[in-house]
């Protein structure tokens, strides 16, 4: 599996580790109240299929949001946390 | 006062020759990391233009004259080697004693760190000037090309056994089958 650093170039997943789903990039406001926050926290999907997650470029050290296919193992995009839409 | 003894980050482990490939450290005066703060990109840039005779460099690539080596280093951060530095506009650090740099240079120096790294490090898509961030084994490094057979390798200062080690053991190898 490879995974495209957008300031490195592709590079070997073992440069990588892995975080979770970049859901986490979505924090809720403060004050959103506890269903927000309990979902921001515990809930994750499980998908079979397209999935965005944050892995972090160990030798650059910048936060990746990949995109990819939990089925197919297939990495369709990347872009730098930083970046990303949220 | 007791009087300490400076030793540097490779003291009685190099150089080391094999084959026609060698591995020596370099101690440069000083490392000095530069990340210029928010919007300051370009005040920074000119600003090392001037003292270390390169701009900002882009990621993945060096600059730098005059005795000085400004390499990129990752996402807003370069590392500075040669004289200290000191520029408005960006966040600077003493690293000087936080790394140890290693020169690898011979024929077949691809070839050793091929069984090291990751990364096509070949002339023909790394060339003189190129960076890069990667693992040398499972240590982050820096790789810089600094010639057609000559690379420049910085490691943390407390890997500097373990890379010297896993680079000996690489480099006796390619010996051995040239």
């Amino acid at each position: 599996m490879r995974i495209d650093c957008p300031l490195c170039g592709t590079r070997d997943r073992s440069e990588f580790t892995y975080q979770g789903h970049a859901l986490a990039l979505a924090r809720p406001a403060p004050d959103a109240g506890e269903a927000a926050w309990d979902d921001y926290l515990h809930n994750r999907e499980n998908p079979a299929g397209q999935t965005r997650d944050l892995w972090y470029h160990d030798p650059c050290g910048a936060w990746v949001e990949v995109q990819r296919n939990t089925v197919t193992h297939a990495v369709t995009g990347a872009v730098l946390a930083a970046e990303a839409k949220r | 006062m007791a009087k300490l003894i400076a030793l540097t980050p490779c003291a009685d482990l190099l150089p080391l020759v094999a084959g026609r490939i060698t591995l020596s450290e370099h101690v440069p005066e000083a490392i000095t990391s530069v990340s210029p703060f928010a919007g300051r990109g370009a005040e920074v840039s000119a600003a090392l233009k001037e003292i270390a005779g390169g701009r900002l460099p882009k990621p993945n690539r060096t600059t730098g004259a005059r005795g000085f080596r400004v390499i990129w280093t990752g996402r807003h951060q370069v590392m500075v080697l040669g004289p200290p530095v000191s520029v408005p506009g960006a966040a600077i650090a003493d690293q000087s004693d936080g790394w140890a740099v290693l020169r690898l240079a011979g024929p077949g120096a691809d070839q050793v760190l091929a069984r090291l790294t990751p990364v096509d490090l070949r002339r023909d898509v790394f060339k003189p000037g190129h960076t890069a961030r990667t693992l040398l084994r499972h240590m982050s490094c820096s790789i810089t090309r600094t010639g057609a057979e000559s690379y420049e390798i910085m490691v943390f200062r407390s890997m500097a056994k373990t890379a010297v080690h896993d680079i000996c053991e690489a480099m006796t190898s390619v010996a051995a089958r040239a």
